[in-house]
């Protein structure tokens, strides 16, 4: 029997790993791609200073990287190591997009990255160029697969349950690939990279136009950076996820989390722009409520209905109940497959089967759970709302501040006025962080919202677990806590060091530290 | 497309080739790893052997990460069972591996002694590790593994992180460093020249004769005194199944029977043996992307040997025989295994053929002009 204990710890140490790789996982994926644009630049105007550009931000992009694949390596083996149930139980489908995306993606980027660096005097210049698109690439294919994943566990389609091997089996690889989730998300999650790499570039050169060096150079990147960034928040708040949040059950519990929805309105519903929810009353006080809008946002119709938490918690007592009876002809049929009346009822209610195993944290035998026991498996069916609905607005208040700040610089920017304005150049630097809290906050969201479950209305998180004793956790998550933070510390050393530095790093001559014969380099 | 029995013996097969991809292609990066303090005397020297690998390093871990993604995909019993179970062992893995990426980029960016000397030391134990690791893994997967299936085919493991260094997986040890060692000593020995391609020499011909003595001696305890174990009851080998449908004993020498019914499988262990052999003499005449090809063909053989003694069984319990995980009741339903065969069929290609062309545009040797002429670009 797994303690809740271990299935607590085992969900920190994921959350950890997974949201300090993240810190890393953006910055990759929009980086790269400013610096295909950059090389781009480079080929068609011949001008060196375009190559320089790359160079440069090319190193900030390799110390990045290099963090990128070491925390990766983690997420890689941790769901066998961790979540070993898990592995069992949907690795036949959620394992497939990860096996392709190791050929399609990972070595891609990882092949190319090497030449990125090292193939500058070896490779012709279309040659180069085209590596450094093919690592863009690569980085977000990367992306696509693993949020194919991701996406299969809010929304698991195209699968079914075999009661012979005792797991979920794929049935559908097309409907798992254009999961509606999954486009979303996709869309989304790399625009919000793309978002992540401009915001680096922009507040790091309005760092050099402040303090007035490397000018030619700064106001170069800082032009194409704003101009990206634009139109990469535009992307993430206009096709922002929220869409994906009206298909599968446990996405609609989250919408309604998100928005502290707690009955169901008339179509189309208001949206409550801030408030303070009360799980206790099931009300939302002091709530300031535009009408219409979330309706609009959620469904994109005036006629679709955001379903609320009340509506919501009736449907799981159904299910749960349902899910109990697909659970005691599971038995049944475990012990006799031949018995053909089990098997028909239990065809009948096994896409229940998943609610009926959320009684298991209660009652190992599940069947004889007591009205008590199925009313706390109901009330844990959806995720606690004020997290939500405070992640979430955190989230969409860092999009509207980048939003003012990329409208802004390239309004300036096209003035040619930006590299005067103070006040936008100092917003520009102290935002850096802002893409990274948002994206931090995105995935509490998505993930958090997708509690009690693993894979939503499948498995229940408190059975995914690896079989592992509470002292393994505790050891494990020093040991990542070490690792990681050390590692931390180095890399943002080397960071530091070469964003001072600027481009004086690349020993061309041309840069401000080489003119001035400091002895920083 | 295929039958489940045949799609589920290619599926073995792309197993041991992933496998083998991966020796051979990250075999020499840890071995240069762990000769890196010792062969390179100056710090240029050492630039000289980073460099040596430093575009392609990455690219060949990336068999690993790949490996574990088609585990997870297609025999996903294992990559639970496994991975959970020896848990400690694959932390550690896990953290030297950590020291691989920052190791290579951050090392030559600044110029402080110090720095780089721990970063020499952070790349040796992140080559020397996985090494060791991943060969005491291969000793202990002949063993068997502490573990039992319940009828919901939830693994336990019984036992620690200690029990794993037992003598048979520690002779495994000793001889996948010493191959790993002689991979990479003739890696360098095609890439660099001079003191450092001298120094590899020396390696290579100590750690040939090393590794085939205890290859062999490792051969003979599998014959004579190590448990391998054979599946007693009838098996369909077209349907899916519950491993726990099975029974299987556990007696001396029954790894070898593959041997008796496929003679040809000889030819495995014995590749193994000449072409170790063989490497130092063509070393030796400076041929030595032939002794890179003949010390290819020792991983290859080695890993096919260890892999083919053991078919069908992947994974087997010495704690419960017949929870023994094998590709008749472990894999992927046969629908999952038909697409991620189409996948591996494109995809594996393409990827070797760009590998290839990265290999080419960075031949040469790396010499220690070339690093005292790239100061700020080269690893």
């Amino acid at each position: 029997m797994i303690t809740n204990e271990v299935v607590e710890l085992s969900r920190l140490q994921f959350a950890l790993t997974a949201m300090y790789h993240f810190l890393f996982v953006p910055l990759t994926i929009g980086l790269s791609f400013l610096l295909a644009i950059m090389e781009s630049l480079y080929v068609m105007t011949g001008k060196q200073i375009y190559k320089d550009m790359t160079r440069f931000w090319g190193k900030l992009f390799g110390i990045n990287f290099a963090m990128g694949v070491t925390t990766g390596l983690t997420m890689e083996f941790q769901f066998g190591t961790n979540w070993a149930y898990y592995s069992h139980y949907v690795g036949d489908i959620f394992g497939v997009p990860l096996a392709i995306e190791g050929m399609m993606a990972f070595f891609l980027e990882s092949t190319f990255v090497g030449l990125f660096f090292f193939g500058w005097d070896r490779l012709s210049k279309m040659q180069h160029l085209s590596t450094t698109w093919l690592l863009a690439l690569g980085t977000n294919l990367s992306a696509l697969w693993i949020l194919i994943a991701n996406a299969w566990m809010q929304n698991p389609v195209g699968a079914e349950f075999n009661y012979d091997t005792m797991r979920m089996e794929l049935t559908n690889f097309s409907e798992l690939v254009f999961n509606p989730v999954a486009q979303v998300k996709f869309v989304h999650t790399v625009a919000a990279g793309y978002v992540t790499g401009s915001m680096f570039v922009l507040g790091i050169s309005a760092l050099y136009l402040l303090k007035r060096r490397d000018i030619p150079f700064a106001r170069r990147s800082f032009r194409i950076a704003s101009g990206f960034g634009l139109a990469a928040i535009l992307s993430v708040i206009v096709l922002g996820d929220e869409s994906g949040y009206t298909v599968g059950e446990v996405q609609k519990a989250k919408l309604a989390a998100i928005e502290a929805e707690w009955e169901t309105e008339e179509a189309p519903a208001s949206f409550t722009l801030i408030g303070v929810p009360n799980e206790e009353t099931m009300t939302t006080d002091y709530a300031i409520k535009f009408p219409y809008l979330l309706g609009l946002i959620a469904t994109r119709s005036l006629d679709g209905k955001v379903d609320g938490i009340k509506e919501i918690r009736e449907r799981k007592r159904h299910r749960i109940e349902n899910g109990m009876v697909a659970y005691e002809n599971l038995q049944i049929l475990r012990e006799d497959k031949t018995n053909e009346i089990a098997k028909a009822i239990f065809e009948k209610h096994k896409v229940d089967l998943g609610h009926g195993l959320l009684l298991k944290k209660y009652t190992e035998n599940v069947t004889d759970a007591t009205p008590e026991q199925i009313e706390l498996a109901i009330k844990d069916s959806i995720p606690r709302v004020a997290p939500m609905f405070w992640t979430f607005r955190g989230m969409v208040f860092c999009g509207v501040l980048m939003l003012f700040i990329f409208v802004a610089s390239f309004y300036f920017n096209a003035k040619r006025t930006a590299h005067n304005q103070r006040w936008l150049l100092k917003m520009a630097f102290y935002g850096i962080p802002l893409p990274w809290i948002a994206s931090e906050l995105g995935w509490v969201v998505a993930e958090y919202g997708r509690q009690p479950w693993t894979i939503a209305g499948i498995l229940p998180t408190h059975l995914s677990t690896s079989s592992l004793s509470s002292d393994q956790l505790y050891a494990s998550i020093a040991g990542f806590f070490v690792m990681y933070s050390a590692l931390l510390v180095i890399e943002l050393f080397l960071m530091i060091k070469y964003i001072k530095l600027g481009p004086s790093s690349l020993h061309t001559g041309n840069y401000h530290f080489e003119k001035e014969g400091s002895s920083h380099v | 497309m295929f039958d489940y029995e045949l799609l589920r013996i290619i599926w073995w097969g792309i197993l041991v080739f992933l496998i083998c991809g991966f020796a051979v292609m990250d075999g020499f990066d840890f071995g240069i790893g762990m000769l890196l303090p010792f062969l390179g005397k100056t710090d240029d020297e050492r630039r000289v052997i980073l460099n040596s690998i430093g575009p392609t390093w990455e690219g060949n871990q990336t068999w690993l990460v790949t490996l574990g993604g088609i585990t997870f995909g297609a025999w996903s019993l294992v990559y639970a069972v496994l991975f959970s179970g020896v848990y400690a062992g694959l932390l550690l893995l896990l953290f030297s591996l950590f020291l691989r990426p920052v190791g290579f980029d951050y090392r030559s960016k600044v110029t402080n002694p110090t720095w780089r000397s721990a970063w020499d030391w952070a790349l040796f134990v992140g080559g020397a590790t996985p090494a060791i690791v991943l060969s005491l893994a291969a000793g202990n997967l002949m063993l068997g593994l502490p573990f039992e299936l319940d009828a919901d085919l939830r693994s336990s493991y019984a036992g620690g992180f200690w029990d794993l260094f037992q003598l048979f997986p520690l002779l495994c040890v000793l001889v996948g460093v010493a191959l790993c060692v002689m991979h990479g000593a003739v890696f360098l020995h095609l890439r660099t020249e001079n003191a450092i391609a001298e120094r590899a020499q020396i390696v290579i011909r100590w750690s040939s004769i090393l590794f085939v003595g205890l290859f062999l001696v490792a051969g003979i305890w599998v014959a004579f005194g190590l448990d391998g174990y054979k599946i007693t009851s009838a098996i369909d080998t077209t349907i899916t199944a519950n491993p726990l449908h099975k029974t299987v004993v556990k007696s001396t020498g029954l790894w070898l029977e593959n041997y008796g019914t496929y003679p040809l499988l000889l030819l495995a262990p014995l590749m193994t043996v000449i072409s170790a052999l063989l490497a130092p003499f063509f070393t030796a005449k400076n041929n030595s992307a032939t002794a890179f090809v003949l010390s290819s063909l020792a991983m290859i053989g080695a890993i096919v040997t260890a892999g083919g003694s053991m078919f069908p069984f992947v994974l087997p319990s010495s704690l419960s025989a017949a929870s023994s995980l094998t590709i008749w009741d472990s894999s992927a339903s046969r629908y999952s295994l038909q697409l991620l065969l189409v996948a591996t069929v494109i995809f594996m290609p393409i990827v070797i053929a760009y590998t290839s062309w990265v290999y080419k545009v960075m031949r040469g040797k790396v010499t220690v002009e070339q690093i005292q002429d790239n100061q700020h670009t080269m690893y």
